[in-house]
């Protein structure tokens, strides 16, 4: 019995500590809130926000709720995120791979970069692609094409918008070339299991993801046509391109520093992985006659993956924490639309910012639950 | 006799800090944000971060403006010293949550009286310091002179959290314009990015777009649009539950716009004393007993008057000298057909 006591004793306490620490503050707040005329609730959410946002990937203005507004926030805060995650990595990759080049010159030149970009404040870079962009991009009018159909200026960046006759169609024409390339590297890995003999999948997947969609337009009366920006003028010297796609310089900014940024730690994350395979692995798979690309794919991957992928997933979370820096040049991201504009507006700071903070939680917890799902995938499955 | 003025007012200063801890009454009593202020020693007080003629710092550090007289007006009543407040630069965002977090005991921002403010979130309004107005800024080059100019596409920048950004969806929703907003945090920032290009036109109080135009890099080549969207009266706010500081806060600001009615100005308001008029001397405490109910000595208005200057003094000093907006417009006297109008001090 005592020994039980002892056991639960410390954890026992550290609860009813937390647990008081936590009421402690919740009444403070309460009483607080009470002396002062302040309601608490969450009602507000459903109500009229009559303010409007810059950017919305879903359709907003000031006559939808509050609720609305948190999800054009929360969305554009992901579409940063994804867009910045998938540059970083691409990105990191590189510049990982090319740290380990022999090549001088190439080898120098990403460790530069690396020790350039991660040394310098992040809010600055935001700054100065933001301001910088500003000062060195062209205003709509003098804005030279580019491939006769995009702009980038000061604006944005205005590209041209597709415009689809019988979309559906294309939609199933890809979903089936990706559903043969499954099938067929199914039946591959049969093949090779029980007769050694390789097939040449990825040759025939880059055929089938192009023949199957060209398919659909030459037989499937799928058509495609663009919409090309139009310079139009407001004022004597003010212009805008209408129709077409417009990219807001802010997302450009943002996405564009928060992946040059976090691209030289992946860098280093990748550079560490490559490294932590022994290099008697390579030898010996050279040793048994694999090629250099086989050595690479079978060998020196999935053991270098194992050792990049949870640094890496420390800084994806990172990235989509430092998207909440948008504020700083008007990206309505979550903290400018609702931790900004909506908290002022209503006043309602605790339950807003209660809201804002689990948001980035649950995204984070996403972000680090399906990459430690991936990470189980591949680590090594001991027989 | 100039020599002498400064010691003759610092001992004046010191006199009525005396005064002021002798005369505590049940008011101060009642008030805690009065008892903490006098034992504290200074007021704590809440500003722009930086909007020339309203609250704004020098190199040295030094506030001055018309929302900052607000603030060291309380500090002479108060405390007998105007210098003697502790001023918390803060964005339009933090401001509310400041005051009502007991972490300032004034907010003197350029803050506009709504009904959803005074109602909803704790604060008490306690009067206006400046009838203000959403205008609209562009570049004289683009030729516009009229928001009827306005057109479909127009992108307009601002700052959030205000009544800005609401205003600005009425105006060009009524109007049927669609217009892409660009909101930032910070002031300095949507100057920049207004500077660049990356907007048509710069959306704010008047006022403010008068200040700010000072700053731009070439301020003659901009133009504040003639029309007004919106009411917008800005004046200082206290949290809701102290009735006694609001009232010092309140008759603070009475104080300075009632002595510039009477002609009575920082130079003149010791001779004022003598006057025929019984509400000149009620202003400068020489009759009635005009500080007792707020727990203050009778002299708490004439202190206001002789450090800070009537209203008059303020905006001339603050406004109309640094070339913001010399011209007074609604913000003159209700005798010199202006909107200045309040109650008696009596």
């Amino acid at each position: 019995m005592n020994f039980k006591l002892k056991d639960i004793g410390p954890q026992l306490m550290t609860v009813i500590a937390v647990v008081l620490v936590f009421g402690f503050f919740t009444y403070n707040a309460q009483v607080n809130m009470e002396n002062r005329g302040i309601d608490f609730g969450y009602g507000f959410l459903s109500q009229e926000s009559s303010f409007d946002v810059q950017f919305s990937l879903i359709e907003y203005d000031g006559s939808h709720s509050y609720f609305r507004a948190y999800l054009v926030g929360l969305l554009n805060t992901i579409l940063v995120s994804v867009i910045g995650i998938i540059l970083a990595t691409i990105l990191g990759v590189l510049v990982g791979i090319a740290r380990l080049s022999p090549n001088y010159l190439i080898n120098k030149f990403a460790a530069f970069y690396v020790e350039f970009f991660r040394n310098i404040p992040l809010l600055l870079q935001i700054f100065f692609w933001y301001f910088a962009a500003l000062r060195a991009l062209p205003l709509p009018q003098d804005a030279e094409a580019m491939f006769g159909i995009s702009f980038l200026t000061i604006k944005g960046l205005f590209v041209p918008a597709f415009i689809w006759e019988n979309f559906n169609i294309f939609f199933y024409s890809i979903v089936a070339a990706i559903v043969a390339i499954i099938v067929i590297r199914i039946h591959a890995k049969k093949v090779q299991e029980t007769q050694g003999k390789q097939i040449p999948v990825l040759l025939i997947s880059v055929g089938l993801i192009f023949i199957l969609p060209l398919l659909s337009f030459l037989i499937g009366g799928v058509r495609l046509s663009f919409e090309v920006p139009v310079l139009k003028q407001l004022a004597t010297t003010s212009f805008i391109y209408e129709g077409g796609v417009s990219l807001p310089p802010e997302l450009i900014a943002l996405a564009l520093s928060l992946s040059l940024y976090t691209a030289t730690f992946i860098a280093e994350c990748v550079r560490a992985g490559i490294q932590g395979v022994g290099k008697g692995q390579k030898e010996a798979a050279a040793s048994i006659g694999l090629t250099q690309n086989q050595v690479l794919k079978l060998v020196v991957m999935p053991q270098a993956l194992r050792i990049i992928i949870p640094p890496t997933t420390n800084q994806y979370l990172n990235l989509t924490k430092n998207s909440s820096l948008a504020a700083a040049i008007a990206y309505p991201d979550l903290v400018l639309v609702f931790a900004g504009t909506a908290l002022m507006q209503t006043g309602k700071a605790i339950e807003i910012v209660s809201i804002t903070m689990f948001t980035y939680l649950s995204l984070s917890i996403s972000i680090s639950l399906f990459m430690n799902w991936y990470n189980n995938k591949i680590a090594i499955t001991e027989k | 006799m100039f020599k002498y003025l400064k010691q003759l007012t610092s001992l004046v200063a010191m006199i009525a800090v005396l005064f002021t801890f002798t005369t505590e009454s049940m008011a101060a009593k009642k008030s805690k944000t009065l008892k903490n202020t006098q034992k504290k020693g200074f007021v704590r007080c809440g500003v722009s971060q930086g909007l020339p003629g309203f609250s704004n710092a020098d190199a040295a550090g030094n506030w001055t403006g018309v929302d900052v007289d607000v603030c060291r007006a309380v500090a002479a009543a108060v405390l007998g010293d105007a210098n003697k407040v502790k001023f918390t630069p803060l964005s339009a965002k933090e401001r509310f949550t400041a005051l009502t977090s007991g972490e300032i005991d004034i907010l003197s921002r350029n803050t506009t009286w709504t009904l959803s403010r005074d109602a909803d979130i704790g604060l008490t309004f306690v009067g206006v310091n400046f009838y203000d107005g959403q205008g609209f800024m562009v570049r004289k080059s683009s030729g516009i002179t009229s928001t009827s100019q306005f057109k479909n596409g127009i992108s307009a920048c601002t700052n959030i959290g205000t009544t800005t950004e609401l205003n600005m969806r009425d105006f060009f929703n009524s109007r049927g314009i669609s217009y892409e907003p660009v909101a930032f945090e910070k002031a300095d920032e949507v100057v920049a990015a207004y500077d660049a290009g990356r907007c048509d036109t710069y959306t704010t109080d008047k006022s403010g777009l008068a200040a700010q135009r000072t700053k731009m890099k070439n301020p003659d080549e901009h133009i504040v649009l003639p029309e007004t969207i919106s009411k917008e009266p800005l004046g200082p706010v206290v949290r809701q539950g102290d009735s006694v500081w609001e009232d010092i806060v309140r008759w603070s600001l009475n104080t300075m716009i009632e002595a510039e009615e009477y002609g009575i100005t920082s130079a003149n308001a010791d001779s004022m004393k003598t006057s025929d008029n019984p509400q000149i001397k009620r202003l400068v405490g020489a009759e009635g007993e005009m500080g007792a109910a707020f727990g203050l000595d009778n002299e708490w208005n004439l202190r206001i008057i002789k450090q800070v200057g009537n209203y008059g003094e303020s905006y001339k000093r603050n406004i109309a000298d640094t070339g913001i907006l010399p011209d007074r417009g609604p913000n003159e006297l209700w005798t010199k057909g202006g909107i200045l109008y309040v109650p008696p001090s009596r």
